[in-house]
């Protein structure tokens, strides 16, 4: 079936393959680029809609350092005043990184948080972009309560068998208040090891 | 006519990846927490099999027998990373649940396996029937055991409630996964292959 093997064919078979599978994922690349592009665009738009507040302006994507970690953020302001953040939060879970956005007031109460992309197991700590109770109770979440999970002596409800990934959730949303209230002009420390140690 | 028909057939049953041949375990007890995205993970697989079936017959008689290995699998990446851009353009909702499982579709002994055993030594046309039974066999035995552990672990399946209540949480993590394909796999061998 095959060719003989030869030092010359081999190396004329090989480079002919992988420049013809370099050209093929070149121009698979540059066709997709664009919808990818908006793809994630528009799933960000998205996200920021989902956590802020109705009326307002947003800004352009702002950055501030805290805790030696870079945050992307969007500011919503009406009548000369900032009514709220949308600031983008990642930490390490479960499966890998999870990176949230979150929308925080400015005196620090959670107003909404939306899942931008997460590699948790399925059915398990993935029930963090549609567990009911979960996902709810990041609604107007006052800022007088604590933001840590019930087992580890703070307000936050876990999800079912998913400890870790409800404790990374927790900790990305409690860096997102923290960098907010930093914003603000409180000088608040950031935890930015994560809170997840299981691996 | 006949012929190609059976050669569809034989990937369902005599061929049957998960039930019959026992490749491709990963992608199998990793994505079929749901049957929905058993599904999905059958359909992508399908897509790259026929391609890469398709693509290594029509090389195949001119690649030097001791480099045929690293051609397939350069042939079997490219489609693969072909399939992950068109899924994040098209259908980016798929893809965040998917993946992470579809850059390991190169390394799906499934893949290697076809292209090996079938493609390598028959035409392009029997090839590319090959890849859709093998492949669509992939997929059906997926979205069963996809359903099972849905039924079971959710008490859902396709998404939809069938009773409440959560079901045996050990039906959607890694235990629950052996279990129902080492059960299905037996009561396939009893009454299906002959």
């Amino acid at each position: 079936m095959a060719a003989k093997s030869t030092f010359r064919n081999m190396v004329l078979c090989l480079t002919a393959v992988c420049l013809l599978c370099g050209a093929v994922l070149g121009l698979v690349y540059a066709a997709t680029y664009d919808a990818i592009e908006a793809a994630s665009l528009k799933a960000l738009q998205a996200s920021i809609g989902q956590v802020l507040p109705e009326g307002g302006d947003l800004s352009e994507a702002n950055h501030v350092e805290v805790g030696g970690q870079d945050y992307e953020y969007y500011l919503s302001t009406g009548d000369g005043k900032t009514l709220a953040y949308a600031v983008k939060s990642t930490v390490s879970s479960f499966g890998g990184p999870l990176t949230l956005m979150v929308g925080v007031l400015p005196d620090g109460t959670v107003y909404n948080t939306s899942v931008l992309s997460h590699t948790e197991t399925p059915g398990l700590g993935a029930k963090c972009t549609t567990d009911a109770a979960f996902v709810g109770q990041w609604k107007n979440f006052p800022a007088t309560k604590s933001l840590k999970l019930k087992k580890d002596g703070g307000d936050v409800d876990a999800i079912t068998a998913s400890t870790i990934t409800s404790r990374a959730y927790t900790l990305a949303v409690a860096n997102a208040v923290a960098v907010v209230k930093n914003l603000e002009g409180e000088s608040v420390a950031v935890d930015a090891a994560s809170g997840a140690s299981a691996y | 006519m006949g012929k190609k028909i059976s050669l569809i057939l034989d990937g369902f049953v005599k061929n049957n990846p998960t039930f019959v041949l026992v490749l491709g375990m990963c992608p199998t007890l990793a994505t079929t927490t749901s049957a929905m995205n058993g599904l999905s993970m059958g359909l992508a697989t399908l897509f790259v099999l026929v391609l890469s079936n398709i693509a290594i017959s029509a090389i195949a008689p001119m690649v030097p027998d001791k480099v045929h290995i690293p051609v397939y699998i350069v042939v079997i990446a490219t489609f693969v990373t072909v399939l992950q851009l068109l899924m994040q353009a098209f259908v980016p909702s798929v893809y965040a649940t998917l993946g992470l499982f579809i850059p390991l579709i190169v390394v799906n002994c499934i893949v290697l396996g076809r292209a090996e055993a079938f493609a390598g030594k028959n035409s392009v046309g029997a090839s590319a029937l090959d890849g859709i039974g093998v492949g669509l066999g992939f997929t059906a035995s997926l979205v069963v055991i996809g359903l099972v552990r849905e039924i079971l672990g959710s008490g859902s399946a396709f998404g939809w409630k069938l009773f409440p209540g959560d079901g045996v949480l050990a039906f959607v993590m890694a235990p629950g996964a052996f279990l129902v394909l080492g059960y299905l796999m037996a009561l396939f061998n009893k009454y299906l292959k002959k």
